[in-house]
């Protein structure tokens, strides 16, 4: 069972307009039976201040990663979370979060690795539900646990490992993270260790396109036109591109992974979630530094 | 490991003393419960310090009198609530003891209240930037 589409105007220039819901639609159809909206934040406190009457939580750090290896859940592990969420396989699925979404679009990303047909973002995430005065509550919802079938992940279609990405010179990376990150400058926070990376740069070849060029101020999503001029035209991704975004750990890429993939229609977009973290801590792998992208290594 | 100031201690004590679900909750009270800045730091914002550890815009303000009570003053938004919890944790634990108490707080301390598993390390990473900042300038303060 498929809840109707938003027909927003905006969405229908969209590769996937089916992928956005404006955040009226969603008022609109809270309460819709085989609609579950889903919060995932960034900081791990704000669902309880105050939520979309009725959505659950979904935590990135606590629910949608293995504990111990770093990677994520695996298919018992999803359908465990998605059946106490009362997240059937045919349910639509509304996410928004906290941060324009990067979480949003990080779980929107992980749901995806299970193939879950039926998940969309809300276009402006929570800041936008919560600066338009719509309704909030901390009353806890109370979800009926469902079935939902053990489904094996899929890393193939659009998760990028390092091995990958060495792979993957001479077509398009997208380093989606600030331009001090890009050229390497973050690294020596005054009397303060950097988080995650012992060295700084970026991936050689790698255009720099931060994320927040995708959004408008309020969070929304920039038109189709706006994005096709910086992804297309700027960072010269074409259509039958096999493109890879990365940033530190894959949450802001994957907010580029979905305007890339869902809202342009590139068929092939992987997001490597190990990102900077990985890359920039890894022995022996290229990096380049400053602004320039940098030469695709010899073999 | 170095002993904790007692309201440092009671306060991990409690976090210690909760399962992981009911220390969030009580993370969610300290974030409720962060005073507001008083009058005078309201009106000049160029006397606070951002703590650049966090994403979120956190800023605080210490405190030494002469005779060496520090009293911590802190802010942060309230669409960032993990953050405030740890400022209020850090602005209700240290106010009030001298300086060499402050100064004498293990760098660890937000890895003693049992969060490490429930809050990523990247806002952990956040509330040792507020400790550290906080015991530098009790250090400036108080040589002075």
């Amino acid at each position: 069972m498929t809840v109707a589409f938003d027909p927003a105007e905006k969405f229908q220039a969209y590769a996937h307009p089916e992928r956005l819901v404006s955040t009226a639609w969603l008022e609109a159809h809270l309460g819709t039976p085989g609609l579950v909206v889903v919060e995932s934040d960034e900081d791990v406190l704000l669902y309880e201040t105050g939520h979309i009457p009725g959505a659950v939580k979904v935590d990135w750090h606590t629910e949608l990663n293995d504990p111990v290896v770093r990677d994520y859940v695996d298919g018992a592990g999803f359908a465990r979370l998605m059946s106490a969420k009362g997240i059937a396989r045919d349910t639509t699925v509304v996410i928004y979060g906290d941060r324009s979404n990067w979480w949003a679009s990080y779980a929107l990303w992980v749901f995806t690795l299970f193939g879950h047909a039926d998940v969309r973002l809300l276009d402006g995430g929570r800041d936008r539900w919560v600066a338009e005065g719509r309704p909030l509550t901390t009353e806890a919802p109370a979800p009926i646990a469902v079935d939902y079938p053990v489904v094996e992940r899929d890393d193939h279609g659009v998760r990028a490992f390092k091995e990958d990405v060495l792979a993957h010179f001479g077509k398009p990376l997208i380093d989606v993270r600030s331009l001090e990150e890009y050229t390497g400058e973050r690294t020596h926070m005054p009397s303060y260790p950097q988080e995650g990376a012992l060295r700084g740069g970026h991936i050689p070849t790698a255009a720099s396109v931060p994320w927040s060029r995708a959004a408008n101020d309020d969070g929304t999503f920039r038109s189709a036109d706006e994005l096709s001029a910086i992804y297309r035209d700027e960072a010269g991704i074409d259509d039958a591109d096999d493109v890879v975004t990365y940033c530190r750990i894959g949450e802001r890429s994957s907010h580029t992974w979905f305007v890339l993939a869902h809202l342009l229609g590139v068929p092939r977009v992987r997001n490597y979630d190990g990102s900077w973290t990985e890359w920039g801590s890894a022995v022996r792998v290229p990096i380049a530094v400053g602004a320039e992208p940098g030469a695709a290594p010899g073999r | 490991m170095t002993d904790l100031p007692a309201p440092l201690a009671e306060i991990r004590d409690d976090f210690l003393s909760f399962g992981e679900r009911d220390r969030l909750q009580l993370l969610l009270e300290f974030s409720n419960e962060l005073p507001a800045l008083p009058e005078r730091y309201r009106e000049h914002p160029e006397l606070l310090e951002r703590v650049e550890e966090c994403q979120s815009p956190v800023y605080l303000f210490v405190e030494v009198s002469p005779e060496g009570r520090v009293d911590v003053h802190a802010t942060a938004p309230a669409e960032a609530p993990t953050t405030r919890g740890f400022a209020s944790i850090l602005v209700q634990g240290l106010s009030g003891l001298n300086a060499a108490a402050v100064l004498a707080v293990p760098d660890d301390f937000p890895l003693q209240l049992g969060l490490t598993a429930a809050v990523s390390p990247l806002r952990l990473n956040g509330m040792s930037g507020m400790l550290w900042r906080i015991k530098r300038q009790v250090g400036e303060k108080s040589a002075a």
